[in-house]
């Protein structure tokens, strides 16, 4: 936690804190602060005054049923991100893994598009599966697949999974190639000797050794897809059509900045700040098992 | 390593390679995009090779734009990534040095009072962070974009990582040797730490080049967006075609700094990357 | 060039106190080795004379100035560590100027002092290195010249052997205590190896729980120690302690133990020995052999003898000179 030996200073210490706590406490603490408060307030349609409703902006979510909706839209979400750069990055991992010759190039290749930022990805996969001028619609239309994201919220959902997907394979690829190459390989060895062929030395010895990495990437995982990704719907959907890509967090952006419900917007910041307490919990929880591992 | 032979060794290469064109497919087709006119685009199929429009759509898209010139944007992307990333860096280095190298009243406070900054990203609390902005007259402004994005608990958690594996001998003889606290903290401790600094700086610049919520909130005028956040503005709000051999030109200018600092910086990229998640 | 002065120190961790009050004279250009058990008090001691650690009560003096109040570098001194903490960015060369540029010395006057510490050290052609590109012993080395380019009035030793190879470590103890003697700085020595403490020390100071057993020139520690556990921690092999009641002269339980070096013993027929039992087993060192007899009450019995290894089982004598016994009382003091 500390050094053994310290300097001692009265005043230097907190002059070189100061710049992070008072960043933190002005952009960090004050709107939390802020968001809380005004999570029990209801603002006049003018935005004059504010009258104290307690639980009420809540409640009045819970009964809400397009709340209740970008709930079950957030976790299909997710979901779906996380299953889906999940295993195609450890399919691709597991590949890299095995090769001896130009495992390299592959690496340099597989993880650059992790620098392309959501926002981009969002851009480069519209442009795609643009219903008019799209590459990929113009195939499938070819196939006799009418695609149109605009109109159909399935399509819109399975657009913006697969532009967060694509973007996070680099990312998973990464850690999971780190963490093949962690397993000694004599425990491999070992089983192939055992007899076990590749798929069963990857399920029986592989897998469950790899487990610390899995668990830690789907916790980052579906912090990316409720978070990071607000970038991509807003390029890709914003939220449409209708509600159906509208996840949480692009909820909170769209009813208090563009829909100008402060008390909603508020206490869904309020609801989303339990959520990322919980999953940070989680992380933790889960990186204090990673050291001891 | 159980060495694979025969045909095993090619699916290999091949699900490798089928996985590579799939991540770089819709990176080639934006390239392509970017060299072909409007009309070229709007009779689909695109083509798959490039076409000789390249020189001239950069230069419109650099020049002109849409709403603002984007060398404009990325000259604005450029100032506020190397803000964040250097202000995120002094300043998390600065208080894990206080943290870990001084005994004072309220270091455990500031500790929590950082480490609680993990669970508030800016998506849960945009509103009330906009407002606090525009009280403070940072809206449109270069210290309005990064100053409410600098602090940063992974950083230092890092910084306080690393500083607690170098020996305690280390200190003790810089303080013999008749060091202040000041002076050890610029001759030895930087100097020892400047992998990780430059790994951590590859990391914070790519997120730092890739913040897209923040400038969207802040930056109401075309002039002072940013080229990640500025694509999406130039997509026409009515029925009007978007203008997609620029935007396409915008979005492969948008991926170039961060992409080539993968590329050139990969070993560090990858230190950066794997211990900041530690 | 000073005199360390020590008295009555104390030093406590909240509500444990760890040194119970140790009071020590170094004279000027004297070479003290403290030596001890690990936990003993002995470096918590040596960092308090560096300034590292705060002293609780008592006084610590360099030269005759109080020194207690003050920062590490307000004491002149120089300290070498036992993992040498050399700065790893750090070249050689900007190692042991480091402490000069610091106090601001002139630049003529740094390349003098560090061109006459390397080559007293003979660590020239490493001048330019990092100290990641040294063997232990060249790294030794430069933490030893980081001590002597400072000139101070004393220099400080943490254990400075101990990452050292056995071979190596006796060399080294030679050097530093041939330079030592040459550069006459009064120094102060922690080792938890008594054989460094023998060879190298003009006085030794045993420590034991956070209080001095003894301070004494090595070999009068040896002849003459003033208890069992002083007795026991040097020489090697230790000293034999023995039941009283096995010498047949129980004297209302004022003798605790009574104790003999190995060497002191010398074999003879069971019939004529002072103390009898069989050999358990012989180490065969060359030079030398230890016997080790198992007397009537279980206990083991060390002999240095220069015969060949006995046979395990066989029945011997042991005689010594009354004069080489020692007496200890119940709580381990020496009668």
């Amino acid at each position: 936690m500390q050094k053994r030996v310290t300097f001692h200073n009265r005043w230097l210490p907190y002059l070189l804190v100061a710049p992070q706590v008072l960043v933190t406490l002005v952009f960090f603490f004050w709107p939390a602060g802020q968001a809380v408060w005004q999570s029990m307030y209801l603002p006049d349609p003018f935005g004059l005054s504010s009258e104290f409703v307690g639980a009420e902006n809540f409640t009045y979510l819970f009964e809400d049923p397009y709340y209740r909706a970008s709930f079950i839209t957030t976790a299909v979400f997710s979901t779906l991100v996380t299953l889906a750069s999940m295993s195609v990055a450890l399919l691709l991992a597991v590949m890299a893994d095995r090769v001896i010759k130009g495992s390299g190039a592959y690496r340099t290749l597989l993880i650059w598009p992790y620098a392309v930022a959501p926002a981009v990805a969002g851009v480069l996969w519209l442009f795609m599966f643009n219903p008019s001028i799209g590459v990929a619609t113009y195939w499938l239309k070819g196939l006799g697949y009418d695609w149109n994201h605009v109109l159909n919220g399935t399509e819109a959902m399975g657009l913006v999974v697969a532009a967060s997907a694509w973007k996070q394979v680099s990312y998973n690829f990464l850690f999971f190639l780190a963490g093949l190459q962690a397993i000694p390989k004599s425990v491999i060895e070992a089983a192939a000797i055992d007899g076990a062929s590749f798929a069963r030395r990857f399920w029986t010895i592989v897998f469950p050794l790899l487990s610390p990495t899995t668990f830690f990437l789907l916790v980052v995982n579906v912090v990316y897809a409720f978070f990071e990704t607000f970038a991509v719907i807003h390029t890709i959907t914003g939220g449409g059509p209708q509600q159906d890509t509208n996840i949480l967090v692009y909820k909170v952006f769209k009813d208090g900045f563009v829909g100008q419900d402060l008390g909603s917007s508020a206490a869904q910041s309020v609801i989303l700040l339990f959520l990322v307490g919980i999953l940070t919990v989680i992380q933790f929880r889960f990186i204090e098992r990673r050291v001891h591992y | 390593m159980v060495e694979k032979r025969g045909a095993g060794i090619w699916l290999t290469h091949l699900t490798l390679i089928v996985g590579i064109m799939l991540l770089c497919f819709p990176i080639w087709f934006a390239f392509v995009a970017s060299t072909v006119t409007q009309a070229d685009i709007i009779r689909p199929p695109l083509p798959l090779v490039p076409g000789p429009h390249l020189i001239e759509n950069y230069t419109r898209a650099l020049t002109t734009g849409v709403n603002a010139p984007v060398a404009t944007m990325l000259f604005n992307s450029m100032v506020m990534a190397l803000g964040i990333t250097f202000g995120k860096l002094t300043i998390s280095i600065l208080s894990a040095f206080a943290i870990v190298y001084f005994r004072f009243p309220g270091r455990m406070l500031c500790f929590w009072l950082i480490f609680l900054t993990l669970m508030l990203p800016v998506e849960v609390r945009i509103v009330p962070t906009y407002e606090v902005a525009a009280q403070l007259n940072l809206l449109n402004s270069y210290p309005g974009l990064i100053l409410p994005l600098i602090a940063s608990a992974t950083a230092t958690f890092l910084f306080r990582q690393l500083f607690l594996t170098i020996p305690d001998e280390i200190v003790e003889a810089a303080r013999i040797d008749g060091a202040g606290p000041m002076r050890f903290f610029r001759d030895i401790l930087v100097p020892m730490s400047r992998t990780n600094i430059a790994a951590l700086f590859v990391i914070l610049f790519i997120f730092s080049w890739n913040q897209y919520l923040w400038p969207l909130l802040i930056t109401t005028e075309p002039e002072m967006n940013t080229i990640v956040m500025g694509i999406k503005q130039m997509f026409p709000s009515g029925d009007d075609w978007a203008d997609w051999p620029v935007i396409m030109a915008t979005a492969m200018l948008a991926m170039l700094p961060p992409v080539a600092v993968v590329i050139f910086m990969q070993r560090l990229f990858v230190k950066g990357l794997i211990e900041s998640e530690k | 060039m000073a005199t360390i002065t020590l008295e009555t120190v104390r030093k406590s961790y909240g509500k444990t106190e760890v040194i119970h009050g140790v009071d020590l004279d170094v004279a000027d250009g004297e070479l003290i080795v403290i030596v001890g058990p690990s936990g003993c008090g002995k470096s918590t001691l040596l960092r308090m004379v560096a300034g590292l650690e705060t002293v609780t009560s008592g006084r610590i003096s360099i030269d005759g100035r109080v020194v207690n109040d003050l920062e590490p570098r307000e004491r002149d001194i120089a300290m070498v560590f036992q993992n040498y903490a050399l700065y790893p960015h750090m070249s050689v060369r900007a190692n042991l100027a480091y402490g000069l540029k610091i106090a601001k010395l002139p630049k003529d006057e740094i390349a003098r002092r560090v061109a006459k510490a390397s080559a007293l050290l003979q660590i020239d052609p490493y001048l330019d290195r990092k100290p990641r590109q040294l063997s232990g012993g060249q790294r030794q080395r430069v933490a030893m010249g980081r001590a002597i380019v400072r000139e101070p009035a004393a220099f400080l030793f943490d254990e400075p052997l101990s990452n050292l190879d056995a071979k190596l470590r006796v060399q080294m103890r030679m050097e530093i205590k041939t330079l030592q003697r040459e550069l006459g700085t009064t120094s102060l020595y922690v080792t938890h190896d008594q054989v460094e403490a023998m060879t190298m020390a003009d006085r030794v100071v045993v420590m034991n729980g956070g209080i001095a057993e003894q301070i004494g020139a090595p070999l009068d520690l040896y002849r003459n120690p003033a208890s069992t556990f002083v007795a026991g921690f040097i020489g090697s092999p230790p000293m034999n302690f023995i039941d009283p009641a096995l010498l047949g002269g129980d004297d209302g339980g004022r003798v605790g133990t009574m104790g003999i070096r190995p060497e002191d013993l010398v074999l003879t027929t069971p019939e004529n020995g002072t103390l009898e039992g069989t050999v358990a087993f012989c180490e065969a060192l060359g030079a030398d052999t230890l016997v080790h007899l198992r007397l009537k009450d279980d206990s083991l019995l060390i002999l240095r003898t220069d015969g060949d290894p006995l046979e395990p089982g066989a029945a011997f004598g042991a005689t010594f000179a009354a004069s080489a016994l020692m007496s200890f009382d119940p709580s381990g003091k020496r009668i």
